[in-house]
This record gives C-alpha cells, structure tokens and sequence, in this order.
C-alpha cells in the first residue's frame, strides 16, 4: 500500500521542501483501492447466492436417496451411474459435444472469412449487410421454429443432428461476426501489407500475421458458440423426434418434467450437463475479458 | 515477431500485386457463406412468417385454410384476452429482470475491477453461474425451490415462507421466485461486459480527478459513468430483447404455469403454434412480436443516444 503511494507521488519533481503547508489530499485512495469491507462484505453476500444453488446440486446429486442431510456424506454415485446408463445421459452427451463442437468450427470459420471482409474491405452490399446483421437480433429464434421446421422437413433434415447444428450456427453467426470484424480491426492493416511485401498473398499474410493475434478473440467467440448450442434446448427439442438423437437439454427436460421427478437423478443430470460448460469457462475467462473489451462494444 | 521479420528482410522488389481483380471479386466470396446460411435460414423463414400470418393456417383444420388478410392481428388485438395478459406479463418480465440485472450487474463489475486478495478466484466463481443454461438453471432452482426437500423449507423453518407449496406452484410467488432464479444467471452478464468496458477507463483521468479534490461517487457519476454508457446501452438492449424472446427458462422452469401466470408472448406464440397446431395465428403473433421488439429497440436507441450521437 505504502510503497504503491509513494510511487504514484514519485514522478512528480517534488520540491526541495515538502512544504508542510502545501494542501495535502485529504483522500488519497486512488478509484481501485476501495475499503476493504466494501469489497468484502458484498462480494461474500454475492458469492453465497452464487454457490448456495452450486452446492444444492452438488447436495442432491451426492447424497443417498431418501437422506436429508445438509452434508452429502456418505458420498454416493449412483444417480449418476443411473442417469448415465439408464437414462440414456451418455448418449445425450455424444450428440451435445457432436453439435456444440460442430457448431463451434462452422461458426468461427464462416464468421471468420465474413468478418475479414467487414473489417478489411469496402465494397458496395456492405453498409446493408452491416445493417442486416444487427437486423437480426431482433429476429426471435424461437418464433421461427415452424418455418425452420418446415425448411428441415423440405431438405429431409429433421431427426438428424445436422439441423440442429446449422440453426445454431445461423444464430450464433451474425454477433460472432461483428465481434470477428472489430477483433481484426484492431489488427493494423501495416502488418498485413508488409507481409505481402514480403512475397506473402492475402491468404498467407492473414494466416501467419493477422490469425495469432486474433487468437483471444477467436476463443472467445469459439467458446461462446460451444456454450450456447451446447446450453440451447428448442431447437434440438423440435428438431429431433428420436430419442437416441437428443441433447441433454431435452434429457433434463424429460426428467424435470416425469410424473414424478427424480430429484437425485435430475441433480446428477444436471451436473453431467454442467461440467463441459464449466471447464470451457474455466479456459477462457480471462481472455473473454480482455477479447470483450477488444471488439465487443466497441465494434 | 511477425514485424520483425518483414523489417529485417531487405524490402522486396516492387512486384505486381494480383490486385486488380481479386479484391473485386473477394469480400463477396468471404461474406457469401454467412450469407447464405443467414439468407435460407433466418430472411426466409422471417418472410414466410408474414406470409402465414396473413393466411389461416393449420393443418390440423385443412378445409379452412386459406387467405385471411388481417383476421388473424384483429382477432390478437380485439378478441384474445390472452394475447394481452401474456404481453403484459413479458413488458414486466423484461423491465423488472433487465433492470435488476443492469444494477446488480454494475455494482459486481465495479467489486470484481478493485484490487484484492484473491480476485481471479473470486470472479470466477461470481462468473460461473452466466454459463449455465436456461434448462440447468431450472433443474438447479426446482431443487432449491421443492417444497419437501428444498431450501424453501429450511427458511420456512427459520420463519420465512411457509411450508407445503413450492413457491414456483404459488402464484403470489412465483414471479419473484422465477425473477430470482434468472437473476442468478443473468446478473454476471453484465458484469462481464461492464468490467471488460471498466478495464479500459484510463486511470489518468481517475488522477486527476482526485487531485481536484473530486470524491470517489463523483469519479463515478463524472468519469465511469459516462464511459460505460455504450457498454450499458448495448447490453442492456441485447439482454432485453434476448431476455423477451428466451423461452428455455420459463419453458422448463414453470411451463408459463401456474394458470398461465408466468406464460411471455413468446411461450404463448410457441404452445399456439406447437401444441395447438393455429401456424397462422402464431405467425401473426410473432410478427407483432417483431414489430415491437423492432419499435422498442429504435425508440431505445434514440432515446439513449447511442454512440454519443456521432456516427
């Protein structure tokens, strides 16, 4: 604390006497140096209802059936050995990753080449293409599902994962890509031009200039795909009729919607659908932070 | 590194770049995917929307189908109770969430942007509820919320509640319990995007303020305020409309339950048009659903002046 004072106050030429008279800041905490408590005591308060939830899944998916204890303790795993086999979760859990890791890579390659020519090119659709880009927030994903069920049914697509795929994808597209073009206009247009000097073509000059220093951007964006198609439930609940094609959104939904609901089970499910989630966000958060404040709002 | 090289190469001879051509022709090929897939896949299922809801359409009553010009809005409008109660529902929904999670989300991001010990675990673990689904979110707040085993009824143990219904099948409870549940996954949303703004506030001007003798509310009122105002603009626009149209959540939370208290206009468009088969009449929903949503947004952006009014 003291030595970081003395540093912000050490620049200045200090005069040979430091006067003692001279008008001293009577607040010298600087905007990041808060009390203590203010931090703290918030901070604790959040942080319980962030993990009081966190811990009630964790509770009944532990403990033994029927026990009511606070503490899951005799730990057990059988809920999770039940929702796995029985319920099929491990099926569920290959289509999940399937459509979230496809999703991803179709997302940021076309986002990618899309947002390249936002960023590094004029050209006559652009101004509109901007515009439609944002258009299409607005367009409810959710309120499209009969005529994206038609357009499935036309291309003989329902009941297989590729739909849900590409209806992911779709969405995922339009922010990803004004994400992507603000990433590479941070990107001076110099490097690129010296790496054609250099003998590179466009493809080579973005490849070996342009894509390593779009790599936190491209996680961020690559990351937010996965998570949502992995998290998205309509699309794959409407799309795909067969059980053994299903997504573990629609799992949780069957078991949250039995006759009667098992709690342990649904518990145990909930977390098998939770840890890809979590440990993707685990990788990425500090870059999507810093990718954020890169391209995000400001475009 | 890349720099590095192209300086310490001797600078090539001047060549001909391919460039006459190629550009032309080059952002066309790149966007064209995207495109594409944006083309087949949300333009055309938009129009097709319009389309039906102007028709009556369901196949389930094939003898009446046919061309119904505005029927379908002035039936919405004037003659469905529900359409009104459900939009009412989704205005108050959106507000109150938004503006609970704006807040709450600022005043994390601001926590999480101090310096202290332990702050990487800390926003990580105040983070991670923003990755959870909308399903998951339901699964993990059915359980706190069960009436057996839940934690209501060890607060109403404590003298909070009471015990017997699930406050999720109560309808005085209900709303606020869904507005909690969503409220634990959306608050870090914000916070995210609003500290990833925070990072960029130079911490010269918060120095010199200080030297004028300016106090830590007037830094924020004068200087994090006005630089945040973008972020908070956007996101909050963003999270309102994903917010009106998100229908995991209460889908699976309370299926618009109970008596229809929780249902949006998007659960009522989507129960018209998956359970009860009326494709015309949802797509008339859904377009006033559009219009609207289109209408607030310009309304919001004028009324925000969002980016400062420039270009």
């Amino acid at each position: 604390m003291i030595t970081e004072e003395a540093t912000r106050v050490a620049p200045v030429p200090a005069p040979p006497h430091p006067a003692p008279d001279r008008p001293r800041r009577r607040r010298s905490r600087a905007w990041d140096e808060a009390p203590r408590w203010q931090i703290y005591v918030p901070l604790s308060v959040y942080l319980l209802f962030t993990l009081v939830p966190f811990y009630w899944i964790l509770l009944f998916a532990l403990r033994r059936p029927g026990s009511t204890s606070l503490v899951p303790w005799p730990v057990t795993f059988e809920h999770f050995e039940k929702v796995w086999n029985e319920r099929e979760f491990g099926v569920y859990f290959q289509n999940s990753v399937l459509t979230g890791v496809a999703t991803l890579l179709l997302t940021t390659l076309v986002a990618l080449a899309g947002g390249y020519a936002l960023a590094r090119f004029e050209f006559r659709i652009k101004r509109g293409f901007m515009i439609a880009l944002l258009c299409t927030q607005f367009v409810p994903g959710a309120l499209l599902l009969v005529p994206l069920f038609q357009i499935f049914a036309e291309l003989r697509m329902i009941n297989s994962l590729a739909s849900v795929i590409i209806a992911e994808t779709v969405f995922q597209l339009p922010l990803s890509m004004i994400l992507i073009s603000g990433f590479i206009r941070n990107v001076p247009y110099s490097l690129e031009e010296a790496a054609w000097v250099d003998g590179c073509n466009r493809f080579t000059g973005f490849r070996i200039v342009v894509l390593p220093l779009l790599r936190p951007g491209l996680i961020a964006v690559g990351s937010f795909a996965f998570v949502h198609a992995w998290n998205h439930f309509l699309f794959a609940l409407m799309f795909l009729s067969d059980q053994s094609k299903q997504t573990i959104p629609v799992g949780l939904n069957t078991l949250m919607s039995a006759d009667s609901v098992d709690l342990g089970a649904l518990a145990a499910g909930g977390i098998i659908a939770a840890v890809p989630v979590v440990i993707v966000f685990a990788f990425i958060q500090k870059w999507l932070i810093t990718g954020f404040s890169a391209g995000a709002v400001k475009g | 590194m890349a720099q590095a090289a192209a300086v310490a190469k001797p600078p090539a001879p001047p060549r001909r770049r391919r460039a006459s051509t190629a550009p032309h022709r080059l952002p066309y090929l790149l966007i064209a995917p995207a495109a594409l897939l944006m083309l087949g896949f949300i333009a055309y299922p938009v129009i097709s929307v319009f389309y039906y809801s102007l028709q009556d359409y369901n196949p389930t009553k094939p003898w009446r189908n046919g061309f119904a010009g505005f029927d379908n809005f002035v039936h919405a409008f004037t003659e469905d109770p529900q359409f009104w109660d459900t939009l009412t529902f989704s205005a108050q929904w959106v507000v109150v969430e938004v503006g609970l999670q704006l807040l709450f989300g600022l005043a994390l991001a601001l926590i999480v942007n101090q310096t202290f010990v332990g702050r990487a675990l800390g926003r990580a673990l105040v983070f991670s509820p923003w990755a959870v689904s909308g399903v998951l979110t339901s699964v993990i707040w059915v359980l706190l919320y069960n009436s057996q085993t839940g934690i209501t009824r060890y607060l109403a143990d404590m003298g909070i509640g009471s015990y017997g219904t699930s406050w999720l099948s109560d309808p005085s409870t209900v709303f606020p319990a869904a507005i909690v549940a969503d409220l634990w996954r959306g608050v870090p949303f914000f916070a995210i995007l609003i500290l990833a703004d925070l990072q960029s506030v130079s911490k010269d001007l918060y120095e010199a303020a200080e030297v004028d003798g300016a106090s830590r509310i007037k830094q924020f009122w004068h200087i994090t305020l006005p630089h945040l105002k973008d972020a908070i603009v956007l996101s909050t626009l963003l999270r309102a409309v994903w917010e009106f149209n998100n229908v995991d959540l209460l889908y699976t939370l309370t299926n618009g339950g109970p008596a229809g208290e929780t249902t949006t206009l998007p659960l009522y468009i989507a129960n018209t048009s998956v359970d009860a088969h009326n494709f015309g009449y949802a797509s008339a929903l859904t377009t006033v659903a559009f219009l609207i949503l289109l209408v607030c947004s310009m309304v919001y952006l004028r009324l925000s002046k969002f980016g400062g009014g420039g270009k």
